[in-house]
C-alpha cells in the first residue's frame, strides 16, 4: 500500500514537472502572406501583426488610440513644437544581445530616414535630424512642428532594430529581423509559416507566457475558419463579416471585435483628366443628391448583418475627432431628385463606377447602384482587379471609385494625403486653398481640442457642403476569433494581435 | 543516336530563347504599375521613383529584358521585389513541395484510374462497369475547390483525422508530411484518375477484342494472365503518354488546390506574384516550369527512340 502511494506521488510529481516544462505554442492564422519583415521596407498590414511580436516600438497605442510609452519612457515637445526629446527605457537588449540605447535608437531612426526604398521616410518626413543627448535620451529636431509625429512612432517608424544585425544584413535584414520585442524570429518560409520564440531577456518578460508563436498564412477565409474549428489554429484574424453568426455558435470559440480606424468610401473624380467632366464632378449639389440617395444603414444591414459602423467622415463616430456637427444625412430621394433638377440634370446620369473585384465590395457596389438609381444615377459598375484599379485611379480613368483605407491612429493619416493638393493619394485631384491651409495648420497644433476645431471646418466644407470628393460609407470591424483557452486577449482598434499578456490554458 | 541527341539539344536554344521573350513580353502586358502595387498604401512619389530605379522599371523594356536574361544566363533569376529574396531560392524552396504533391497525385491517379479502367473494360456492361463510369463522371465534373473544402470539413472539422491545411516536409516528419498532403493529392489525383479511367477503358476494350488476345485465350491461358500480361501491356502505352502530360501540368503548380490547402508550392507562389506584380518571381517560375516541360518532352522523345529504333533516322 505504502509502495503504491510512493509510486503514485512520484508519478504525480513527474507529471507536474512534465507539465511545467511542456512548451506552449500559439498558432495564428493570417489572412495574407506578410511581405518583407524589415520595419523600414515593410508595407503590408498583415506584416504589422507579425511585427507586434518581434519588434517593439518607441510608443504603442492604448484603447483610445493615445500614444503610450513602450521602448520610450517619456517624451517632451518644446514650446515651439520643433524639438521632441525622448527618454528611453533602460536595460533593454536586442535579440542578438546588443544593448538598446540612444545610439541604437538614432541608428534605427536614421535607417528609416535614409535607406533606399524606405517606406518610413515619408512618415518621418518632418524629422530634420536625430541627436544623442545622453546614453538614454534622444532629441528629434523637426523641420516644422508636426503633431502626428508621436502617432507615427507607434507604428513601424518607431520600431527599433539591432544596429549590428542591420549593418551586417543590409537590405536582407528582413530575412532574419533582429529587434527588441517579446519574441525572437526563428524562421520564415514564404507562404507557409513564420515561427518566433520567447525572448528570455525581454524587458517585460514576466508578462510573456507563451513559448512559441507560429504564424500561418491561410488566404481562404473558409479554410482559416475550418482550421480554427478543427483545433489546428488558436486564433484567426479577419474572418468574413458574413461568418460572424457561425463563429458565435461554435463552442469554445470567442469572437472579439473593435471598430477599425479605417473607412470605406466612394472617391469621385473631380479634376483628374477628361473622365472628370461630369456634373457629379462639377457641381456639389449633384454630389449632395448622390449622398442623399444612399442609405448607409441599409448597406450595413444587408452586406454586413449590421455589424459594421455606418460613417460619413474620415474617422469613425467613436473617435475623438469625429465632428458631431456634421451628422450622417438621412436618405431622402425626393430631395435628391429636387437637387438634381436644380442643378439642371435631366434624365439618368451615367457614371463609370470602378470597383475592385472582390465579393464584399461587389455587393456593396450593387447596393449603391440600386439605391442611387432611384434618384436618377445610372452607375455602370466596372469590376477591376485590385492592382489595375490603383493604376487606373492614379491615371484618372474613373468617375467614381469604391475604395477603402486601412486607417492611421492620428486623423492626419486619414485625410492629409487624400485631400491636400497634389498629394499622392489624392487621385480625385481635389484642391482647395482653405482646406490646404487648415490641414497644414492641424499638423502644427498640438492641443487636441484646437485640432478638432480646425478639422471641423474641413469637415463642414468637404462633407457638410459636399465640396469634397469622398463620400464615406462605413467603418469595418476588426474581427478576431480565438479559442476560449487563449486568455488575456484584448482587441485594439488597429486590429493587431498584441502577444504580451496572452496565456494558453 | 548521338547526332539525334545533339540535334535535339541544339533545337532547345532557340526554343528557350523564344520562351524567355514570350514570358517577359506577356508580363509587360499586365495592366497596373508594379511600383504602385508594391508601395501599397505608402504611396510617396519619391519612394516610388526609388523603387522604379532600383528594379529598372524606369528603363525601356528591351533594356529590362537584357538585364534579366543576362542574369538568367549567369544563373541569377533576379530578386523578389515583395520579399527581397532571390527568386532561385524561392524556386528551390517550393520545388520539393510541388514534386511531392505531383508525384503523390499521379500515383493516386494511376492506381485508381488504371485499376477502374481495366475492371470496367473486363466487366463491361456489369454493375462494376457502371459504377466505374459514374465515378469517372463524378471525378471529371467535381470542381477541385469544392471537393477540397468538403474533404476539409469531413476529415478535419468533423472527424479530426487530418490537418485542415499547411505543409510539413518529408524530411521533417514523414508521417505528418503524408497527413498534410494526402487530401490535396487526392483532390488532384481524383480529377486525373477520371480521365485516365476513361482512356484505359477505351484502350482495353479495343485490345481485348484484337486477334492476338483471342489467340491467347484459344491457347487456354487463364483470363487473369490474358488481361494483365497480354492485353494491359499494349493498352498502357497511350495511358503512359497521357499520365506524363498530366504530370507535366501538375509540376507547374496546382493553383486552386494549393490555395485551399495552403500548400506552399509553385501554384501559390505564382498566383501571389501575379497579383503583387512581382515580375521577377513570375518570370523566374514560368521559365523554370517551361524548361522542365521542354526537358520532359526531350526525355520522352529519347525514350521513344530507344523503344523504337525505326525513329532514329
Amino acid at each position: 500500500m505504502r509502495l503504491h502511494k510512493t509510486i503514485a506521488m512520484a508519478a504525480l510529481a513527474l507529471g507536474i514537472a512534465g507539465a511545467a516544462q511542456a512548451q506552449t505554442t500559439l498558432r495564428i492564422g493570417l489572412a495574407e502572406d506578410p511581405d518583407v519583415l524589415d520595419p523600414t521596407l515593410a508595407r503590408t498590414y498583415v506584416g504589422r501583426i507579425v511585427f507586434s511580436s518581434i519588434c517593439d516600438k518607441l510608443f504603442d497605442i492604448d484603447a483610445n488610440l493615445k500614444p503610450v510609452p513602450q521602448l520610450a519612457l517619456s517624451h517632451e515637445t518644446s514650446a515651439d513644437g520643433k524639438t521632441v526629446t525622448i527618454k528611453l527605457r533602460p536595460n533593454v537588449v536586442f535579440h542578438d544581445g546588443e544593448k538598446f540605447d540612444a545610439e541604437a535608437a538614432k541608428f534605427s531612426l536614421d535607417r528609416h530616414l535614409t535607406m533606399t526604398g524606405s517606406f518610413r521616410k515619408p512618415e518621418l518626413g518632418s524629422v530634420a535630424s536625430v541627436e544623442v543627448v545622453d546614453p538614454l535620451t534622444i532629441k528629434l529636431s523637426l523641420k516644422a512642428p508636426f503633431s502626428p509625429l508621436l502617432a507615427q512612432l507607434t507604428d513601424r517608424a518607431g520600431m527599433m532594430v539591432s544596429p549590428k544585425a542591420a549593418k551586417a544584413a543590409g537590405d536582407k535584414f528582413g530575412n532574419h529581423p533582429v529587434c527588441a520585442g517579446p519574441y525572437k524570429f526563428v524562421e520564415g518560409v514564404q507562404q507557409d509559416r513564420i515561427v518566433v520564440e520567447k525572448f528570455d531577456k525581454y524587458w517585460n518578460k514576466d508578462n510573456v507566457h507563451i513559448d512559441k508563436i507560429v504564424y500561418l498564412p491561410i488566404t481562404d477565409s473558409t479554410v482559416r475558419l475550418a482550421n480554427l474549428r478543427s483545433g489546428a489554429l488558436d486564433l484567426i484574424e479577419r474572418p468574413l463579416a458574413t461568418d460572424i453568426k457561425t463563429i458565435r455558435s461554435i463552442p469554445k470559440v470567442k469572437l472579439t471585435t473593435a471598430v477599425t480606424i479605417g473607412y470605406l468610401g466612394i472617391s469621385i473624380n473631380l479634376a483628374n483628366g477628361p473622365a472628370a467632366s461630369t456634373p457629379l464632378a462639377k457641381d456639389p449639389r449633384v454630389r449632395k443628391a448622390f449622398e442623399l440617395a444612399l442609405d448607409r444603414d441599409a448597406i450595413n444591414q444587408v452586406a454586413f448583418n449590421g455589424e459594421f459602423v455606418p460613417g460619413n467622415q474620415w474617422v469613425n463616430p467613436q473617435n475623438f475627432y469625429y465632428q458631431q456637427s456634421v451628422p450622417i444625412p438621412k436618405r431622402d430621394v425626393a430631395k435628391a431628385k429636387a437637387l438634381l433638377k436644380e442643378a439642371g440634370v435631366s434624365g439618368p446620369m451615367t457614371i463609370d463606377f470602378m470597383v475592385p473585384n472582390n465579393p464584399e465590395l461587389r455587393q456593396v457596389a450593387e447596393l449603391i447602384q440600386s439605391m442611387v438609381a432611384e434618384a436618377g444615377f445610372d452607375m455602370k459598375i466596372r469590376l477591376t482587379e485590385f492592382a489595375t484599379s490603383l493604376k487606373e485611379a492614379e491615371d484618372g480613368k474613373f468617375q467614381a471609385f469604391l475604395i477603402g483605407w486601412s486607417g492611421r491612429t492620428d486623423p492626419d493619416g486619414n485625410i492629409y494625403s487624400f485631400a491636400a493638393c497634389k498629394q499622392p493619394q489624392n487621385n480625385s485631384a481635389y484642391c482647395d486653398a482653405k482646406t490646404d491651409a487648415d490641414l497644414n495648420r492641424a499638423r502644427e497644433v498640438t492641443d487636441p481640442a484646437e485640432r478638432k476645431k480646425i478639422y471641423e471646418a474641413v469637415a463642414q466644407r468637404m462633407i457638410g457642403n459636399n465640396e469634397g470628393h469622398v463620400i464615406y460609407l462605413y467603418h469595418a470591424r476588426v474581427l478576431i476569433a480565438h479559442v476560449e483557452r487563449l486568455e488575456g486577449f484584448t482587441q485594439m482598434p488597429d486590429g493587431l494581435v498584441r502577444v504580451v499578456g496572452l496565456k494558453l490554458k | 543516336m548521338l547526332s539525334f541527341l545533339g540535334h535535339r539539344l541544339l533545337q532547345l536554344i532557340p526554343t528557350l530563347f523564344f520562351v524567355s521573350v514570350i514570358i517577359f513580353g506577356l508580363q509587360q502586358l499586365l495592366p497596373g504599375d508594379p511600383a504602385l502595387i508594391m508601395a501599397g498604401e505608402e504611396r510617396d512619389p519619391e519612394v516610388l521613383a526609388q523603387i522604379r530605379k532600383q528594379y529598372r522599371l524606369d528603363q525601356p523594356i528591351p533594356i529590362q529584358y537584357f538585364y534579366w536574361i543576362k542574369g538568367v544566363m549567369a544563373g541569377d533569376l533576379g530578386e523578389s521585389m515583395r520579399i527581397k529574396k532571390p527568386v532561385s531560392e524561392l524556386v528551390l524552396e517550393k520545388l520539393p513541395v510541388t514534386l511531392q504533391l505531383a508525384s503523390m497525385a499521379i500515383i493516386i491517379a494511376l492506381t485508381i484510374g488504371v485499376g477502374a479502367g481495366v475492371i470496367s473494360a473486363v466487366k463491361k456492361d456489369t454493375w462494376l462497369d457502371y459504377a466505374a463510369n459514374i465515378f469517372a463522371l463524378w471525378g471529371i465534373s467535381t470542381p477541385n475547390f469544392w471537393l477540397g473544402i468538403l474533404l476539409i470539413f469531413l476529415f478535419s472539422v468533423q472527424l479530426g483525422w487530418l490537418p485542415a491545411s499547411g505543409y510539413v516536409s518529408l524530411g521533417e516528419d514523414w508521417r505528418q508530411s503524408l497527413a498534410t498532403t494526402i487530401m490535396p493529392a487526392f483532390v488532384l489525383g481524383n480529377a486525373i484518375a477520371a480521365v485516365l479511367m476513361r482512356h484505359t477503358r477505351g484502350a482495353m476494350l479495343q485490345v481485348l477484342t484484337s486477334d492476338y488476345v483471342r489467340t491467347a485465350r484459344a491457347k487456354g491461358l487463364v483470363e487473369r494472365v490474358v488481361v494483365i500480361k497480354h492485353a494491359m501491356r499494349n493498352a498502357l502505352t497511350p495511358i503512359i503518354t497521357l499520365g506524363a502530360l498530366e504530370l507535366g501540368t501538375l509540376l507547374s503548380g496546382a493553383v486552386l488546390t494549393e490555395q485551399i490547402f495552403t500548400i506552399p508550392g509553385f501554384g501559390k507562389l505564382i498566383v501571389d506574384a501575379v497579383f503583387n506584380r512581382d515580375y521577377a518571381v513570375v518570370q523566374g517560375v514560368v521559365l523554370v516550369t517551361a524548361t522542365t516541360y521542354i526537358t520532359l518532352n526531350l526525355l520522352a522523345d529519347i525514350a521513344y527512340v530507344l523503344a523504337n529504333p525505326r525513329l532514329r533516322g
